[in-house]
């Protein structure tokens, strides 16, 4: 049978570099059931029957973060056979805290006491024997980042697992405390695994309200338990949760204080503090961020000679994607004489469906993984979490955490990896608010369709592109602080107690994988989601009424050359009237219709559509150069109806390929649904304010009932804005008592 | 009452008792912030919040009005 060690221990403990210096190559990465936090598995390298269960890191067992529940949850229930607990010895006081709660569990425990190259330069010396005797474990010393020890940890974990031998628990409590945890012991004993006995009495002794809700124990019992605690915390003049948290400590500082002696440094500094002297320095702080984001933007997404990842993108949609698979494809297709080798329908098919779709999607790799491995350098150094330390008090503010500055930056240019950055961010809440509102920033697929309008409409006003991206921003901001009065977004509240860990030279290893597996799994996508909807649409596009518009013919079905006369003008036709309250009236409202839809593919396709639609058949592409087709837009559009039209598609659902990141990101399909419906109604709303009171203004609308629904929706967006709070807690701050829900 | 927020920038002080209750509060207990724990207050971030703090060896971040509910001497 395989034997199952689960790795745990404290975010930048040097945990992922064990887990990978440990599997190699053989991970599975996915996410923990419904969550958004990540889960890793793998097999042990060169033992095939030993599976390597990576938890998130973490530095308690209590109930309020999703990480803590979904470890502890892991550990419960799946009764894991041993348990590697890295410990980072330069940090070994916080480190051992959650040590103490694993060994509660009953289940073998080895500690990897990592980092020791750097403890013996610091000049500390830590004895393994007496600090695995003052905990019951196995300590062996490592250092992960030079293969140092790994390997001599897991086997023994892997040998206490087979033996499923459990070390002496030490008696981290006193006094009362001990006491009232025994006496509790007893009177659950036989209703709980026993393995887990102790786990389970000291958490109903923290009145733990996950346990609490599991043992579903009777009312005289927990009434008999809560005297205990009553009588501990009368004694203690504490509450129950911190006499725990103080008495850890406590038994930690005596053990650290026998085991470690620490070479006093005086007040040396370090080279990390001197860096983050000036790094996170009060006047230099500022400029030094927008330097290094202006870095990171033009290598990933800018146009200068050292932009790799656009001149990577640019390559793959103009040669890969534009000359070389489609000429395979034609190679392939395509017989002596020019005669097809198949029928003509599945040549458009694969030619104009799929390689036209999927290519113009997986185009954005480069750029994705350019960014991707630049941001897994900015994490593996420990500058992101500066980054939250400096942004945290504009963000919060619209429930964001310092960290979604990535995200939006990201976004301007694409907001697929934009989306995918969000995994950096700690709490769930800030990170699910974040992936609703990236994707209000105008990307660099939008930008052709406020080129079209700006120049078709506004005499090419470069307060259009302007205003394009206020209208971004204040979306983003408005959404936050919106949502944040929400209960499902105050329901849990987000304390920034942030651990800042030292700077130190990124492990390569670690970054090309991080970055690998971003890069992956946006190609994965894009084999399925976006290879069936380019499928969909091209059908839906290449496909209609062959006798459209001639007389006195009925509807015959059959590929037809002209988009007006597809099934997507039907469509149009259908759902136009949804945006009649936007001013999308008259002869625009199914081309504007159509469009939209055809905009879910890539936002460019917009600008295409039009073309399409008003019967373009020049030679420059409308991308670089949409002119051609202004003066035809002109007759259609208004002012205000083009700035509801620009307001609804800069801000509606994103492409499919954004829409798939926030899938994969929520890794929900409630909140997935919840993120796409928010986009949709908030863009809707937007325009129709848009429309119905602008136009009100320059007289191009006239005043009617959605003249007043839209003075209603106004007024309704501003009471959300400026209510109260209902969950806030203003008076205690530290009142927030909700467990996180999985 | 003294409390973390109160602190200037360079000062040491020992933590006496914890505000509050639950997640937030046990948070911070987790993070090592404990009753007789000595706290050094090392930086105020750029804007103003939060505050950066040297405690059982390392650093942490913590916004103000958390900070507002340590009460130190």
């Amino acid at each position: 049978m395989d034997i199952k060690i689960a790795l745990a221990g404290n975010p930048n403990s040097g945990k992922t570099t064990m887990f990978n210096d440990l599997t190699g190559s053989n991970q599975r990465v996915g996410n923990w059931p419904g969550v958004t936090v990540e889960k890793k598995e793998g097999r042990l390298k060169g033992r095939k029957d030993v599976i390597i269960q990576d938890l998130p890191g973490i530095y308690s067992l209590s109930p309020y973060t999703l990480e803590e529940v979904v470890s502890r949850t892991y550990l419960v229930n799946e009764h894991p056979d041993a348990i590697i607990n890295i410990v980072d010895g330069t940090n070994i006081e916080r480190n051992l805290y959650l040590t103490t709660q694993l060994i509660e569990l009953g289940i073998p425990v080895v500690i990897a006491l990592n980092m020791v190259d750097l403890v013996r330069k610091n000049g500390d010396v830590i004895d393994l024997n007496k600090l695995g005797q003052a905990l019951g474990c196995d300590v062996i010393a490592t250092s992960a980042l030079k293969g140092e020890g790994s390997k001599q940890v897991a086997e023994r974990a892997a040998q206490l697992g087979a033996e499923h031998k459990a070390g002496q628990m030490p008696s981290v409590f006193n006094g009362s405390v001990e006491h009232a945890i025994a006496h509790i012991e007893e009177s659950i004993q036989g209703k709980v695994n026993d393995q887990f006995l102790r786990w389970y009495a000291i958490k109903l002794f923290e009145r733990d309200e996950k346990v609490t809700e599991e043992l579903k124990l009777d009312k005289s019992l927990m009434a008999h338990i809560e005297e205990h605690i009553k009588d501990c915390e009368n004694e203690m003049d504490d509450d129950a949760e911190s006499i725990i948290t103080n008495q850890r400590y406590a038994y930690i500082a005596k053990v650290v204080q026998s085991a470690v002696k620490k070479k006093h440094s005086g007040t040396k500094l370090s080279t990390s503090d001197k860096i983050d002297r000036i790094v996170t320095n009060r006047i230099l702080a500022l400029p030094i961020f927008a330097v290094i984001m202006f870095i990171i933007y033009s290598i990933a997404m800018g146009s200068y000679p050292f932009s790799i990842g656009t001149i990577g993108t640019d390559w793959a949609n103009d040669t890969l994607f534009g000359e070389w698979v489609p000429g395979l494809f034609d190679r392939l297709l395509i017989g002596a004489g020019d005669v097809l080798r198949v029928p003509e329908w599945l040549y458009a098919l694969i030619q104009d469906g799929i390689v036209a779709g999927v290519g113009a999607v997986l185009g954005f790799v480069p750029q994705i993984l350019v960014l991707c491995l630049l941001l897994s350098i900015l994490e593996d150094i420990g500058y992101m979490a500066r980054i939250a330390f400096i942004m945290d008090r504009i963000f919060r503010r619209f429930g964001l955490s310092g960290k979604s500055f990535i995200p939006l930056l990201v976004a301007t240019g694409c907001g697929v990896p934009g989306i995918m950055s969000t995994r950096t961010i700690e709490q769930d809440r800030d990170r699910k608010m974040t992936i609703m509102t990236t994707g209000f920033i105008p990307c660099g697929a939008k930008i052709p369709i406020i080129g079209l309008f700006a120049g078709a409409i506004f005499n090419n006003s470069p307060w259009i592109a302007t205003s394009a991206f206020f209208i971004g921003i204040a979306a983003v901001v408005i959404s936050g602080i919106i949502l944040k009065k929400f209960k499902a977004f105050a329901g849990e509240p987000a304390p920034f107690v942030m651990e800042l860990p030292p700077y130190h030279a990124p492990s390569v290893g670690n970054v090309l994988r991080a970055t690998w597996e971003r890069g992956w799994s946006f190609i994965k996508r894009a084999g399925t989601v976006i290879l069936i909807s380019s499928i969909v649409l091209w059908f839906l596009q290449s496909y209609g009424n062959v006798n459209y518009g001639v007389e006195g013919a009925s509807f015959q079905f059959g590929a037809v050359d002209d988009n007006n006369h597809s099934l997507l003008r039907y469509i149009g036709d259908g759902i136009a009237w949804i945006f009649y309250p936007l001013g999308w009236i008259g002869d625009m409202a199914w081309k504007a219709a159509v469009a939209t839809v055809t905009g879910l593919i890539a936002k460019e396709e917009v600008v295409n559509t039009f073309g399409v639609l008003y019967n373009y058949a020049g030679e420059v592409d409308l991308m670089d150069d949409s002119s051609p087709i202004w003066a035809a837009v002109r007759g259609d559009f208004g002012p205000i109806t083009t700035y509801s039209f620009m307001v609804f598609n800069l801000l509606c659902a994103p492409c499919f390929a954004a829409m798939g990141a926030i899938k994969r990101e929520m890794n929900n399909g409630k909140w997935t649904l919840a993120a796409i419906g928010w986009m949709c109604g908030f863009a809707y709303v937007a325009a129709l304010i848009t429309y119905q009171i602008g136009g009100l203004f320059t007289g191009e609308a006239t005043f009617g009932v959605f003249t007043v629904i839209a003075f209603i929706l106004l007024a309704g967006v501003i009471y959300l804005m400026v209510r109260k709070n209902p969950y806030k807690e203003d008076v205690i701050r530290l009142s927030g008592k909700h467990a996180a829900n999985v | 009452m003294k409390t973390l927020k109160d602190v200037k920038v360079g000062d040491t002080v020992t933590v006496v008792k914890l505000h509050g209750e639950g997640a937030l509060k046990r948070r911070i207990m987790d993070m090592g912030v404990t009753k007789g724990t000595e706290v050094y207050v090392r930086k105020v971030a750029p804007l103003g919040d939060p505050i950066e703090v040297t405690v059982r060896g390392y650093e942490l971040s913590i916004r103000k009005g958390d900070a507002q509910n340590i009460e130190v001497s």
